[in-house]
């Protein structure tokens, strides 16, 4: 561990920029371009702050944050862990893969027994789309959400559009396609609502049975054959297959699902010269992405990693950082 | 002798085609004269009821509320229930059988008679189930049902999956001039879902029940009851394409029927945004185009009835994950208000009209007294002060259970008295005085 770093020398303020007024981060269909914009330039400010988000600073000393993870999660959770460690605060574990109810409780009595032991944040994980949204109406705490069911990844949008950022400098007119089950992907929606917010064009793609036609009146493009639209994409985002979400299988096979959307030796020869090739993880090589793109020259899927790291603590960060008085 | 005369008001009475002001006179439980002056002979002794600016209507008869009882007490009772639809303006109700145990004996008839007698506040007339247990697999004892005074059979919110099963309901219901009323919906499109398949579910990742679902499921229903000359009446059509199914239906001469409680005419798919379960009903929000349709519906007659779908959950069950919410909303306390607002008042639907989806239809789809104001009826009256301004406040409710998707909002139209069987169970106060 390195030496701890003023963090509020090094970004030029104290407190919370006047323009975050949140406490909570529920999604990024709310958010506007400015708050998108702030929340990756102050992600940026850490990232180059503290070498890459390996440097702990003091920011949100005295604070303490609590996962409460209804969801199987590794990678979302120790993210959230270290982002929250790196700036100073503390960290506890509540992760239960089943409904409290299950116990008798309700999850708001959960979160409020959890907030009593004086929480600034709660990080939320649960299979349920609007979860979040319903405890930040019954805790005064902040509530991040870590991924409701299909609904939102707010930090994984934010990782990606990070990603693609720092590789081109902007989203703005970049075309930048989701492939795969877009249906129940919390990744697609969150991508698709601050992609479109910041300029880009967005392409989702996968079997008619998992993306929606009507996607179209929201200003989405919809394919439905990859191959046509590989040459046109600056970025190809490729999203895992939720079976565990899926109430009816939507394809043949998973055989039939790789020829037809699994990103390939013979797809990447279509691409452009320099397509980004992402995947908000876990992936399964072989299905919707084969190995040697994965780990091809094109791929960044490891900075999307590291990048989780620079947009939590800049959440965190935003959402329970000290605020100018009055 | 017991007389109520009540004077000066705006009667309107459907089933007789009256909509004009004068007087009324109640006599021992019967409507028993029109225009009697308050000194004559046979108001002697009268309570004398001052309806003018009111409305005197026959009684509200609601068809489908859930009572709960037995087995839900911690939601609803036949004692809280029945209040609470005094309090909404109604002099009977027919209580789904969706209890637990479900209503499909003779016993269980006769219990929900005997709370209903003991609570003494509206008619009770219980629906029972079609199929016992309500498993879907065998018909219930109709016949013995119908004798210990089920008015209807319904499996409620477990819709009648096999056609074979409904197809011998309709046949066997028609011995007894019994209607069957089904929740027209398709349950392998609607599994695990949470809200109305359309836009708003697509951005919020909700699992959904698409309009199909009801629209095949109307399909069916109607085609049986048209093949075996059986009653449907559909508790809730909700879909532009369900509407249009049974008003093809209808022009048929299919003996169908179909009702509609006022969160489809008044809101949509659009609430879920606050991912409030409050707004998570079966059948769910629709969208503005459904809304409009169900408009038409109830404009042109094709929906017959409205219902308050009155579906009372603790507060703690309603206060969980949208998943894991049950459906439903409260509604006996709020339908007349809502439906004198979004349509009496908005021009969509004549008084007369309202009145007659209130209270006629209901009385002759059910076979039940009431939904009259002739001469020798049942003295089933509710009157209405059209003009009464008031706010939906969840704690000043008489249901026990507070989950209403219309809380603040500002509406208008409601019941200052309802007499049941000639005996007045709720008044404001100063409308009435001793003759």
């Amino acid at each position: 561990m390195s030496e701890t770093v003023d963090l509020s020398e090094d970004l030029e303020f104290t407190c919370v920029p006047s323009l975050w007024q949140r406490k909570h981060l529920l999604g990024l269909e709310e958010l506007t371009a400015a708050e998108i914009r702030l929340i990756l330039d102050v992600a940026a400010q850490i990232k180059s702050a503290t070498a890459g988000c390996r440097d702990r600073v003091s920011a949100l000393n005295g604070r303490t944050v609590a996962n409460l993870f209804f969801e199987n999660s590794t990678r979302t959770k120790t993210s959230f862990t270290l982002a929250a460690k790196r700036l100073g605060g503390d960290v506890v574990d509540f992760s239960s893969n089943t409904s409290s109810l299950s116990k008798g409780e309700t999850i708001i009595d959960t979160a409020k027994t959890l907030e009593a032991m004086n929480m600034d944040a709660v990080i939320v994980r649960h299979r349920t789309p609007g979860t979040p949204h319903l405890l930040a109406q019954n805790l005064e705490c902040s509530v991040i959400n870590a991924g409701d069911g299909p609904h939102e990844h707010p930090t994984q949008g934010l990782l990606d559009i990070l990603t693609i950022l720092e590789h081109r400098g902007t989203v703005e007119d970049l075309t930048v396609a989701l492939v795969g089950d877009i249906s129940h992907s919390r990744t697609a929606r969150s991508n698709i609502f601050g992609l479109k917010k910041l300029g880009a064009r967005v392409i989702v793609c996968g079997p008619a049975t998992l993306v929606s036609r009507r996607w179209e009146k929201f200003g989405v493009e919809v394919a439905h054959n990859l191959d046509e639209i590989v040459p046109r994409c600056d970025v190809l985002n490729l999203l895992r297959i939720q079976f565990e979400r899926q109430q009816t299988r939507p394809f043949p096979s998973v055989r039939e699902y790789a020829h037809l959307y699994a990103m390939n030796r013979r797809r990447m020869a279509i691409a452009k010269d320099n397509v980004l090739i992402m995947a908000p993880g876990p992936i399964n090589r072989g299905v919707e992405i084969s190995a040697d793109v994965a780990d091809g020259e094109h791929s960044v899927i490891l900075e999307q990693v590291t990048n989780g790291l620079a947009v939590r603590m800049a959440v965190l960060w935003l959402c329970c950082g000290p605020r100018e008085i009055g | 002798m017991s007389r109520i005369l009540i004077l000066g008001g705006r009667l309107i009475d459907p089933d007789q085609g009256i909509d004009r002001v004068g007087s009324l006179l109640v006599s021992d439980g019967h409507i028993a004269a029109y225009d009697i002056p308050a000194d004559h002979a046979d108001a002697e002794g009268a309570v004398v009821i001052d309806a003018a600016d009111r409305i005197v209507a026959p009684g509200l008869i609601d068809i489908g509320p859930e009572l709960r009882e037995p087995g839900g007490e911690e939601d609803e009772t036949i004692e809280s229930g029945t209040a609470a639809a005094i309090a909404g303006g109604y002099t009977a109700i027919a209580c789904t059988p969706n209890t637990d145990p479900p209503i499909d004996t003779q016993g269980s008839v006769e219990f929900v008679l005997h709370q209903a007698a003991r609570a003494n506040r509206c008619r009770v007339h219980p629906i029972a189930c079609v199929s016992k247990n309500r498993a879907g697999e065998e018909l219930a004892e109709i016949g013995q049902l119908t004798e210990a005074g089920a008015v209807a059979f319904s499996d409620v919110d477990a819709p009648i999956h096999n056609a074979e099963l409904l197809r011998r309901a309709f046949q066997y219901c028609s011995m007894f001039d019994r209607p069957v009323l089904n929740r027209p919906e398709v349950i392998e499109l609607t599994r695990g879902g949470v809200m109305h398949d359309g836009d708003v579910s697509l951005m919020l990742g909700l699992s959904s029940l698409p309009a199909a679902a009801e629209d095949v499921m109307i399909s069916r229903d109607c085609s049986l009851a048209e093949t075996t000359g059986g009653r449907l009446h559909l508790t809730q059509v909700t879909t532009a394409g369900g509407t249009e199914i049974v008003r093809r239906a209808k022009h048929r001469g299919v003996h169908v029927t179909c009702g509609v409680s006022p969160p489809h005419f008044t809101l949509t798919d659009e609430m879920l945004r606050s991912f409030d379960s409050r707004y998570k009903l079966n059948p769910p929000l629709r969208s503005e185009m459904d809304r409009q349709a169900v408009i038409e519906a109830l404009a042109d007659g094709t929906i017959d009835v409205i219902c308050s779908s009155h579906a009372p959950y603790a507060a703690e069950k309603k206060l969980q994950e949208l998943d894991q919410a049950p459906f439903g909303a409260v509604g006996l306390e709020t339908t007349l208000s809502l439906v004198v607002t979004e349509l009496v008042a908005a021009g969509l639907l004549t008084w007369t009209e309202a009145i007659k989806k209130l209270s006629t239809n209901p009385a002759c789809i059910l076979g039940v007294p009431g939904g009259t104001l002739r001469v020798g009826a049942a003295a089933d009256v509710t009157i209405i002060d059209p003009s009464a301004d008031w706010r939906v406040t969840e704690h000043e409710l008489t249901s026990l259970s507070r989950n209403t998707p219309f809380a603040g909002r500002d509406v208008q139209g409601r019941a200052c008295c309802v007499i049941v069987n000639g005996e007045i169970k709720r008044t404001s106060t100063g409308t009435f005085s001793q003759a």
